[in-house]
């Protein structure tokens, strides 16, 4: 008889017998007892310790960033107070500084670029989750998030040698049709325009906006759907009425992501704004904006002051960027949509 | 069955079982919307696809010219000739020294949160917080912090420098990607060596961390593509350096393909600008091939994991 029962069988008997030697058998109580070893112990620990530090890293590191610009700043702080924020003289040479003028910029070309890429945005979360067959889905949704890899650098100079020129051929058009909007001003001359920068924004935060609503909508549970569908709805009818009310929060913080990314973008922006430092109605009228005016004269700057006063309009940025962070967390907090947000770079 | 009353249908009146079927009044309105509705997201999804094309195409276009293996392998000549040696090693460099600071940083934020820290910990969600504020920063005042905690008490620009500031860039990427990768870690793997009574570091060493290992390198190549092609940063923290000669030395200024392509860009002569728009390829071709390539990984680590 030969069974999986048998060789114990034979062990039990073995030992019984005393023909076994002590070591083969089962081991004593007393020498298998489990003792943790101190240097295991150490090693939980060390592996903690390290991972805290990290953690700390993170946390001191946001912190010092915060504590390096008000310092760096403090000579213009301490000079123009919080009217820095409304004044728009920018004089290098007379010392006199307002972020006034960028700020105003900062938030036209942001809204401007978020007016055109969230619905965009969504309808292409839209068409990805809903209506492609699963093998388009599968390669227009990877190329649509390339557009977030290729660097700003390539959008600038992109912008400036390709757009730039065609946003220059379609102002006039777009100046007659809607002139009597005072946004649509009469075309400057050269291309180099809010409107401009507002398109490179545009095509920036159009892949955050469209990969984090497509994520959103693929979490709306079938059986919604499919239950309006049973009732007659038309796949309309049911993005309207099932999901894009049950996503609405996410697609809210898709949205401000989308922004805080617009809002302080430095570098795309400055080739194509032209870093004047205006106020105008119009989108074709040249501007600038907070983070693009530190990219094009912190090396060039002729006095402390000016650095200071780029550290202020820095620390400006900051305040907004970790207000849209934090909004756009609250934002989600509303639904699990945490991971769909952390998904996307 | 057939009892000769005829079917109604609705206000409409008698069913006549001789009409073409198609919807008429209401339904017809609604099935054009609808229709126009997914026309619209059609096309704005060929938009996209359209725009990356016109992007990557322009860049192809212009640069594929001069690009040679001469343009990879030697150094500038004066202002427009020769190769980018010298900058594709910089932005190595630099890029490197960035990656060697925020990848182990990031991988150890990563583990703290999902190995150490308890799904409810409030400490737990002050370094998530933190590390959404880190990503949200603009890369030009990760730029402006690093100028003014290492360019300004060294009183010179350096590729140091750069690396640091390129580090903060790549340190909550890293950190949230290697959060996700470890999240999807089935438990019964962290259980079976509890119960075996192996030790939480070993557990981490050689169970966790191993099968998150695709991941974790698809984390760290985005991380670095993404570094690779940030110009702010290195605007402000490395702007000076030997524009023809290649440079080992971290701590003097180091010359980068981003910050040829920025100073390129206003030069007045054409064969610089050219330089350039080759430069902008080698960086674009290598950029999406590291994404492309972190995709494929990512997708494998996938399927063997059995998701």
């Amino acid at each position: 008889m030969v069974g999986p029962g048998d060789e114990d069988f034979r062990t039990l008997r073995a030992v019984s017998s005393g023909t076994m030697s002590r070591s083969q058998g089962p081991r004593s109580p007393t020498r298998g007892r489990v003792r943790p070893k101190p240097a295991s112990r150490t090693g939980d620990r060390v592996m903690f310790v390290l991972c805290a530090v990290a953690c700390l890293i993170v946390v001191l590191t946001l912190a010092d960033v915060v504590y390096q610009l008000a310092d760096n700043a403090r000579p213009a702080i301490s000079k123009f107070g919080l009217g820095f924020l409304v004044h728009s003289t920018w004089r290098p040479g007379f010392k006199q500084f307002g972020a006034g003028a960028l700020i105003y910029g900062t938030l036209v070309s942001s809204f401007f670029a978020l007016a055109l890429a969230t619905p965009l945005g969504v309808a292409i979360g839209l068409y990805l989750s809903m209506m492609a067959p699963p093998r388009v889905r599968a390669t227009v949704g990877p190329l649509v998030e390339m557009l977030a890899a290729v660097p700003s650098i390539i959008y600038g100079f992109w912008g400036i040698v390709v757009l730039v020129p065609f946003v220059l051929s379609i102002e006039p058009a777009l100046h007659g049709a809607l002139g009597f909007i005072p946004l649509f001003g009469h075309p400057a001359t050269i291309g180099i325009s809010v409107f401009s920068a507002g398109l490179v924004l545009t095509v920036m935060i159009l892949p955050i906006i469209s990969a984090l609503s497509r994520d959103l909508f693929l979490t709306v549970p079938g059986e919604l759907k499919d239950g309006a569908a049973a009732l007659g709805a038309t796949q309309w009818e049911i993005i309207r009425g099932i999901v894009l009310p049950s996503t609405a929060s996410g697609v809210g913080a898709a949205v401000v992501l989308g922004l805080g990314r617009a809002l302080g973008e430095a570098i795309a922006v400055s080739f194509v704004i032209g870093d004047v430092n205006a106020t105008h109605v119009s989108l074709f009228a040249p501007g600038a904006t907070a983070a693009e005016r530190i990219a094009n004269q912190f090396q060039g700057a002729i006095n402390e002051l000016q650095i200071a006063s780029m550290f202020y309009v820095g620390l400006i940025l900051v305040v907004i960027g970790m207000i849209t962070s934090v909004a756009a967390r609250a934002i989600a907090r509303r639904f699990d949509v945490n991971r769909a947000l952390g998904a996307t770079v | 069955m057939s009892t000769g009353t005829p079917l109604v249908l609705g206000e409409t009146g008698l069913f006549d079982p001789s009409a073409p079927l198609t919807p008429s009044g209401n339904l017809r309105r609604r099935t054009w919307v609808n229709t126009f509705v997914r026309i619209t997201a059609t096309a704005a999804a060929l938009f996209a696809v359209a725009i990356l094309v016109i992007v990557i195409f322009g860049v192809v276009q212009r640069g594929i010219s001069s690009l040679s293996l001469a343009f990879v392998t030697q150094t500038p000549q004066g202002l427009a000739g020769g190769g980018i040696f010298n900058y594709i090693v910089g932005t190595v460099e630099v890029i490197a020294l960035g990656a060697i600071i925020a990848l182990p940083l990031g991988i150890l934020t990563g583990l703290y949160l999902t190995e150490f820290a308890g799904p409810r910990s409030r400490l737990a969600g002050v370094i998530k917080l933190a590390l959404d504020m880190m990503q949200g920063l603009p890369t030009i005042v990760v730029g402006l912090f690093i100028y003014g905690l290492i360019v300004i008490p060294q009183h010179k620009q350096s590729g140091l420098a750069a690396s640091f500031a390129l580090a903060i860039v790549m340190l909550p990427l890293m950190a949230r990607s290697s959060q996700e990768v470890l999240l999807l870690v089935p438990n019964s793997l962290r259980e079976a060596a509890d119960a075996l009574g192996v030790n939480r570091w070993r557990t981490v060493i050689s169970v966790i961390v191993p099968s998150a290992l695709g991941g974790i390198a698809t984390g760290a190549i985005l991380a670095i593509a993404r570094a690779a092609g940030e110009t702010a940063p290195v605007l402000i923290c490395n702007s000076i350096y030997d524009p023809n000669h290649t440079s080992l030395n971290i701590f003097h200024g180091v010359p980068t393909i981003p910050m040829l392509i920025y100073t390129s860009v206003d030069l007045p002569l054409p064969d610089a600008v050219a330089r350039a728009w080759t430069a902008a390829l080698v960086l674009v071709v290598v950029i999406l091939c590291a994404n492309i390539g972190a995709r494929v990984m990512l997708a494998r680590s996938r399927a063997k994991m059995g998701l």
